[in-house]
């Protein structure tokens, strides 16, 4: 009997929120911001979330562009970049990935749907020729594939009014750009794409940085260009097989 | 008057700002995208130059009835007008892009490849089609359970047509490749900021209602309805923090990147499923399930436990999205308990629902909206178990990727939110235009198995698609190689997919019927037809059944 009247008691007191709307809604808002804060702010003070490795740089303007245009195309909605650490991923696409290899990705692509398969470590698998041509008519290359063609991006040229804006933008979301590489970004952008114009420093600020003529056309820079040399470089950057990788990530501890 | 000339004056400058921006942008897109803002200042601007009600000669289109009733319901019959809009547009589009996957030469590059209309697909079905179905039934049921009318009704009008308008950006956006790329999060900088002011005036609305209201307590629909409106405004702010690269360009960078930019992502992505879809569709179950069936709703205290229960613990799902990726390990874990503890205030609400029916179980028989809203409830159990055993870790390692995951939604989303949100509209319909019926009941009945079928096409050939692909992924032949190349994969669901097509059209077929029942029904007809239920009565059969008289034996 008493349990009884103790349980009614609880819904007694609920009647005081049923009457006022102000108290319901904070009491509401309390309760669902919990979870989130709980969840997500300790991901940006807990030191081994992202994996200290060698080699992750910021995208060069060229790859930028070309990733901005992955953004654009919604490439993500078909292809992860994000390979789990099993063994018929590690061995159909690669090393697991890592968080750090997406540190410095606005906004991150790693992909709910694989209708196409994962591109995490897609660069240097496949020749630039064959990357034109698939993206141009996949199901010449691929008779199977259900991809849509993007023959435009080879008549495209790339449009970013302002490169250095692009930059300045993804500095102030944290994303380490020196003031020279801004100043230089426009020049950057098109010395990627081509192998006889002066790269200057390109190579020794991103390391790793491929130049070279990515769609067969070396006149202009096209989205092709772009978003091939972004593709050619997904993976790269990180030897997550050398022995120091390796090493730091035994180290790990919580994950 | 001044009121007249103030209006004008603010939407001049608005038409002025638009073409600034035209003038300026370097950006294409952006520049369309202004303009659409500037054509929408001069409509209302013309509109408003005229002395006589502006919205007088379209509402004559859509026969309103005249003249103000005892509630406000002018907001509310555009609301459902809009829901069966963007309704048949966003099936649409899914059947196209559902028809591209099964024939890959029904993508038109660059505008119509699948990558710009899948977002266009989910957010005309979610937040055109969801979203135009809670304002309209909010405000429907906001106002009789509070028995009061809305609070600020110009500022009514002005969240529906606002959000009207960024619905517009955000499609034609996709369309032209404006996206951030964010499931479900797609719109730029400055379509969530025209959002972020629509809400809180939806916001603003809606409470203003309810401190209007004559009734002590208030209504558990309208608890479903306020979580929904407050947790969409905090999702919708954190997530689309982000840095524009111009003022004058429709380009931005998240202010997150990689894992933070993940969780906060699907913390965002699986709470619009929670609170959009969810908490949203329980308040309209809330009101129009007890209303339709003539009872009261099952369990008061039910209610309050899985209330406080649901929203507490549907924030905490959003790492299921992402198990086994670069996410830490604890948010994994954390992630996946909590889906699993979700399941069970989902299946309270349901039994609230479907326990409602007690003493009114005959109706399913006879009214076809009942059978509807019993199906949603049903789905929405189905969808609300599935949830959870994908969340498991072991479980999802098999489904993460694949089709399955597709299947779910779907079951969710054509199962629980299309068919409950059917049901309201047919309820709606003639209460609001003041018709003593619908113009066919028959036709409901019509929609009610076309659209159950095409569920059924839809989830069982994702659910096979799904598992083949995910099995086929990991298959390890006897010389220990991987037996698959991914293309295998690929052709292996084409008639999966072609499946899942004719299911898609089944549903639309469906609501393509709805729409012309609800039309002929606002046109003022009403088909003569047989009514529903009814046995044919036989006058010579209708006699005890008597033992044949048996032969007397001789003496």
């Amino acid at each position: 009997m008493s349990k009884n009247a103790q349980h009614s008691d609880v819904f007694e007191s609920h009647k005081r929120l049923e009457k006022n709307v102000t108290l319901l809604a904070v009491a509401t808002f309390v309760v669902v911001a919990i979870g989130g804060i709980v969840e997500i702010a300790p991901l940006f003070w807990i030191d081994n979330t992202i994996e200290k490795v060698v080699g992750m740089r910021p995208y060069t303007p060229l790859e930028q562009a070309g990733r901005d245009i992955y953004v654009r195309e919604g490439c993500y909605l078909c292809h992860s970049q994000m390979i789990r650490p099993f063994r018929d991923e590690v061995e159909r696409y690669g090393h697991y990935s890592l968080a750090a290899e997406s540190m410095y990705d606005h906004p991150f692509q790693w992909g709910s749907k694989r209708t196409g398969p994962d591109l995490a470590r897609v660069g240097g698998k496949y020749s630039d020729d064959w990357h034109v041509q698939h993206l141009k008519a996949p199901r010449s290359v691929v008779p199977e594939s259900i991809m849509p063609n993007y023959s435009f991006l080879a008549k495209t040229l790339v449009n970013v009014p302002d490169p250095a804006a692009n930059l300045t933008a993804l500095r102030r979301v944290g994303v380490p750009y020196t003031d020279k590489d801004i100043d230089l970004a426009a020049t950057d952008l098109a010395a990627q794409a081509d192998p006889n114009a002066d790269a200057g420093d390109l190579t020794t600020r991103y390391p790793k940085a491929q130049i070279r003529d990515y769609d067969g056309d070396p006149e202009r820079v096209t989205e092709m260009d772009a978003l091939v040399a972004y593709l050619q470089m997904l993976g790269t950057l990180v030897d997550v097989n050398s022995a120091a990788a390796q090493e730091a990530l035994t180290k790990e501890q919580g994950r | 008057m001044e009121s007249v000339v103030r209006r004008l004056g603010a939407w001049a400058i608005v038409l002025l700002l638009a073409i600034i921006a035209i003038a300026l942008t370097p950006d294409s897109g952006f520049a369309i995208h202004m303009g659409i803002v500037g054509l929408a200042a001069v409509i209302v601007i013309i509109a408003s130059m005229r002395s006589y009600d502006p919205l007088a000669k379209v509402q004559g289109i859509f026969k309103m009835p005249p003249g103000p009733s005892r509630y406000d319901y002018d907001v509310v019959r555009w609301g459902v007008i809009a829901t069966m809009f963007w309704g048949l547009a966003g099936l649409l589009v899914g059947v196209v892009i559902a028809g591209q996957l099964a024939f890959p030469w029904l993508n038109l590059e660059p505008y119509f490849n699948f990558g710009r209309l899948r977002p266009l697909h989910t957010s005309a079905v979610i937040f055109a089609f969801g979203g135009n179905a809670l304002i309209a039934t909010s405000f429907y049921v906001v106002q009789r359970t509070c028995r009061t009318t809305l609070a600020f009704p110009q500022l009514a009008r002005f969240v529906f047509w606002g959000y009207q308008l960024f619905i517009v950006l955000a499609a034609t956006g996709y369309l032209l490749g404006i996206t951030q790329s964010k499931e479900y999060a797609e719109p730029e900088w400055y379509v969530d900021l025209w959002l972020t002011v629509v809400w809180l005036a939806y916001l603003a609305v809606y409470v203003g209602t309810i401190v209007r209201r004559h009734e002590p307590h208030i209504y558990v629909a309208n608890w479903f309805y306020l979580a929904f409106i407050v947790t969409i405004a905090m999702l919708h702010v954190v997530n689309n923090l982000a840095i524009p690269v111009s003022f004058l360009g429709s380009k931005s960078y998240s202010a997150f990147a990689g894992v933070q930019d993940a969780l906060t992502q699907w913390w965002y992505g699986h709470n619009a499923v929670g609170f959009f879809l969810t908490a949203g569709f329980l308040a309209m179950m809330y009101y129009f399930v007890p209303k339709q069936a003539g009872r009261p709703v099952y369990s008061y205290r039910l209610s309050i436990i899985h209330f406080w229960s649901l929203i507490f613990l549907y924030i905490w799902a959003g790492p299921h999205h992402l198990h086994y990726t670069a996410l830490p390990d604890w948010a994994q874990t954390l992630g996946m308990v909590f889906s699993v503890m979700l399941w069970m205030p989902s299946w309270g609400g349901m039994i609230n629902g479907l326990m409602t029916l007690n003493g009114a179980w005959d109706k399913v028989r006879t009214d076809p909206i009942i059978r509807m809203m019993v199906l949603a409830l049903a789905f929405y159990g189905m969808s609300t178990f599935e949830g959870p055993m994908l969340s498991i870790k072991a479980v999802n390692s098999l489904s993460h990727y694949t089709d399955w995951t597709i299947g779910h939604v779907h079951s969710g989303a054509l199962g629980w939110n299309g068919m409950i949100t059917f049901a309201c509209v047919y309820y709606l319909v003639p209460r609001l235009w003041q018709k003593p019926r619908l113009y066919s009941l028959r036709m409901i009945n019509w929609h009610f198995w076309l659209a159950t079928l095409g569920i059924v096409f839809y989830a069982s050939s994702m659910w096979v698609a799904g598992i083949t692909q995910g099995l086929m992924w990991r298959e390890y032949g006897s010389d220990g190689y991987l037996v698959n190349s991914f293309v295998d994969t690929v052709s292996a669901l084409h008639p999966m997919y072609v499946l899942r097509m004719v299911g898609g059209l089944m549903y639309l077929s469906g609501a393509i019927i709805m729409a012309y029942n609800i039309w002929m029904t606002i046109a003022g007809y009403q088909r003569a037809e047989a009514p529903m239920g009814d046995t044919a009565h036989d006058e010579a059969a209708d006699r005890p059944i008597l033992p044949e008289p048996q032969a007397q034996p001789a003496e």
